[in-house]
């Protein structure tokens, strides 16, 4: 599909991951016993054939650019097109960071070198497997300005995102911040496609009033005068932002209908390759319901729980309804329950860490317990 | 091109015919291994955690999978723009062409190729073994030594000598005498299939032994004995650690049994020596509640809802449940079914093992049952399985 760019927008993207988040971006946080939040996105575009991603990123930057590299695991690494990593630019008068359209308009080379005719804008944290072709198709059938892409709530959803009303005809009539007071079901994916030509008009008008804001300045302040479409994504969704939804996401992954819909259903979420060895299991060990990685020696017992690459569970030790981050150390005997490790953290011998469902107990990374 | 002060040439070309059905659509360096890799990628990762960026390898037999596997090399760091990997296979030239007629006569039809380098040393690997080598110490001691050639040699039990070249070397481990599968071994130095030359002697000698209409064009059966005759400065360089020819499905099987050790003399989990592959990029593997695991390796992309004990499973895999697999080696992406039995197997890449079968017995079987691959295993066809 070379009608379409991606833009993935890390400037102001809502942030509540706490410890998570402390020296890294949403786009790269872990996720899924293997890859970061960026990958679901990313890996979208690519298969459904952009050929030309920008990633504008804010602050924190460096393990993304770390992971991202040349974007060769992506396919990315392009003579023409490919990966862009754009950081952002500061306003030179005051040294102030300002809103994503200034960012855009700073790299509006970016977009005029470009061939494509349409481009999607998406946040980074997004977990789902979605086709964008069939979004815009949609949105050439519809003849829209700009189609956004929403599921629909089923459950109780822990994240920060957007509501909206969409009409029977699919038109969406309000579009309303987390704070807002309109009671809809309908949950914004944050993913906008629209033509390059108006996205560079919006640029260029909301500057020049002093806004520098796509969807508040751009979008919902324009939602009467633009043809603004829904696009309801069937799939599994999973909106990452806040703790709760961190951990409320990726234990769904433990479902194996969720599991298979997202990794093998369409197509593969492709992300950094760490040629760690096959998971070893000894004797004594006893894994249930869990979704575990490369590279972890399971020794004790693990249930309910998400291990990254090269995770290790000693004997004796027991880890209960936990996400453990790369290459964290389990000594013997230790009790975890309902806790989030992040990367190289180490837990010595016989120490018992529980926390609560709704407030898992969190370690930060490199922390030594 | 810029100067390199050792090339590697791998031969991968090697057909594998004791491995039966496995090799029956690929080279015997394809064969998978361990759970993640195949075996040519443990000489490659070797090569590249040694610090050699530039390696010719030489292919022959069944090259399609081999070929596409290897690409351009990056998995191992090896897709350079001056050096890296090359595949070499047989071609045609103006006064005619043939196959490769021996792994001497395979280095010696790519003198160019090496040349372009001006290498002072060759170093000449073969891809079907799995050990972990630092090459560039055996460069050292073959310096250290101002040797022409250097073998690697392993010591091996006595009573498997004579499946070996055997060297004999005195104290300062200078080769003495060489001599190809023994009847009656008189040392247990076994020569791994490794080598370091000077570039200028070996040249020298390949182009001697090709214009002998006698030779087999053999490494081992002509170029090194015929260097030992001429008292060249050969020496035997000792190698400690695991080493392993995985020629046949009981070697094969056992190599994968090894690694399930729960200190095993093989260690994929060594970060200072990484066993670089190519990556299938699946999720992370699902393990049911209704799974055991003990004992094993899973890799990616799996999902276990039965018992799994003491086996190997590479990616992909799906396990049903009820099931039970044990003493095994799964091959990626085989499928297999709810309530499956399966004892002492190795099963190959594809084939879908469908509800209620049984492979093999839980006690007393003695052979390895090997099935190969994209093959359907039901319950009427498995009559014939019982090992």
């Amino acid at each position: 599909m070379k009608r379409m760019m991606g833009v993935i927008n890390l400037v102001n993207e809502p942030d509540d991951l706490e410890e998570l988040t402390y020296s890294r971006c949403v786009a790269s946080v872990p996720f899924g016993a293997r890859y970061r939040l960026i990958d679901f996105t990313l890996s979208n575009m690519v298969n459904s054939g952009l050929e030309n991603v920008a990633v504008f990123t804010q602050h924190k930057y460096r393990s993304l650019m770390d992971h991202l590299g040349s974007g060769k695991e992506w396919d990315l690494d392009r003579k023409r097109g490919g990966l862009f990593i754009l950081p952002a630019v500061l306003h030179e008068a005051t040294g102030m960071a300002r809103g994503d359209l200034f960012q855009f308009y700073s790299h509006r080379d970016y977009f005029y070198r470009a061939r494509e005719e349409y481009v999607v804008i998406s946040r980074s944290h997004m977990v789902c497997n979605i086709d964008l072709n069939d979004v815009l198709d949609y949105h050439l059938e519809k003849n829209a300005d700009i189609t956004v892409i929403y599921k629909q709530a089923d459950e109780e959803e822990f994240a920060k995102f957007r509501r909206l009303a969409v009409k029977d005809d699919g038109q969406v009539t309000v579009m309303e911040d987390h704070s807002g007071r309109l009671r809809t079901d309908n949950i914004s994916m944050e993913m906008y496609v629209m033509s390059k030509e108006l996205l560079l008009d919006m640029v260029e008008s909301c500057l020049a009033q002093g806004y520098d804001h796509l969807v508040r300045d751009g979008i919902m302040k324009n939602i009467g005068k633009l043809g603004v479409y829904a696009y309801r994504h069937e799939g599994h969704t999973g909106i990452v932002n806040t703790i709760q939804s961190y951990y409320k996401h990726s234990m769904q992954l433990l479902n194996p209908k969720v599991w298979r819909e997202l990794f093998f259903q369409k197509n593969l979420i492709y992300t950094k390759v760490k040629d760690e060895p096959p998971a070893k299991y000894t004797d004594n060990a006893h894994a249930r319901n869990s979704l575990i990685a490369n590279g972890c020696i399971i020794e004790g017992k693990v249930e309910n729980s998400i291990l990254f690459r090269g995770v290790k569970i000693r004997k004796g030790a027991y880890v209960k309804n936990s996400i453990i981050l790369q290459n964290c150390e389990i000594e013997e005997n230790v009790i975890i329950e309902n806790a989030i490790l992040d990367k190289d953290v180490f837990i010595s011998r016989g120490r018992v860490l529980t926390g609560d469902k709704q407030a898992p107990f969190i370690a930060s990374k490199t922390k030594v317990i | 091109m810029r100067k390199k002060e050792c090339v590697a040439m791998l031969l991968a070309g090697g057909e594998g015919r004791r491995l039966g059905v496995l090799t029956s659509n690929l080279a015997k360096p394809a064969v998978h291994f361990g759970g993640k890799y195949r075996i040519i990628d443990f000489t490659l990762s070797n090569c590249t955690n040694s610090g050699i960026d530039t390696v010719g390898v030489l292919t022959q037999y069944q090259p399609l999978v081999l070929n596409t596997y290897i690409g351009i090399g990056t998995p191992w760091d090896l897709d350079r723009k001056n050096g890296g990997v090359t595949v070499l296979p047989p071609y045609m030239e103006q006064k005619g062409g043939d196959w490769y007629r021996g792994t001497a006569n395979a280095i010696y039809r790519n003198i160019s190729f090496i040349e372009q380098y001006d290498p002072e040393y060759v170093l000449v690997i073969s891809g079907d073994h799995i050990y972990k080598m630092d090459y560039d110490l055996m460069l050292d001691f073959h310096k250290a030594k101002g040797a022409d050639a250097t073998i690697a040699v392993i010591e091996v039990k006595w009573e498997e000598a004579s499946r070996f070249g055997i060297m004999s070397t005195d104290s300062e481990e200078r080769v003495t005498e060489f001599s190809e599968k023994p009847k009656e071994p008189k040392s247990n130095l076994a020569s791994m299939g490794i080598y370091i030359f000077n570039w200028k002697v070996l040249k020298e000698y390949l182009t001697k032994d090709e214009e002998n209409p006698d030779s087999s064009k053999d490494f081992g059966k002509d170029v090194i004995p015929l260097m030992l005759r001429d008292q060249l400065n050969m020496y035997a360089y000792p190698f400690q650690g695991y080493w392993k020819d995985v020629g046949t499905i009981e070697s094969l099987w056992e190599a994968n049994m090894d690694l399930l050790e729960s200190e095993p003399d093989f260690n994929l989990n060594d970060r200072e020596w990484r066993i670089y592959s190519v990556n299938p990029c699946q999720p992370g593997q699902y393990v049911a509640p209704t799974a055991q695991i003990r004992r094993s390796l899973v890799n990616e992309g799996c999902s276990v809802f039965g018992e799994v004990e003491h086996s190997v499973l590479f990616y992909g895999v799906q396990v049903g449940e009820g099931s039970v697999i044990k003493d095994s080696v799964i091959m990626p992406n085989v499928q297999i079914g709810n309530n499956v039995k399966i004892y002492k197997a190795i099963i190959g890449e594809g084939t879908v093992v469908e509800d209620g079968s049984v492979i093999g017995q839980p006690e007393d079987q003695q052979d390895i049952i090997l099935i190969g691959s994209n093959e359907t295993i039901s319950m009427s066809t498995m009559a014939n399985l019982k090992g």
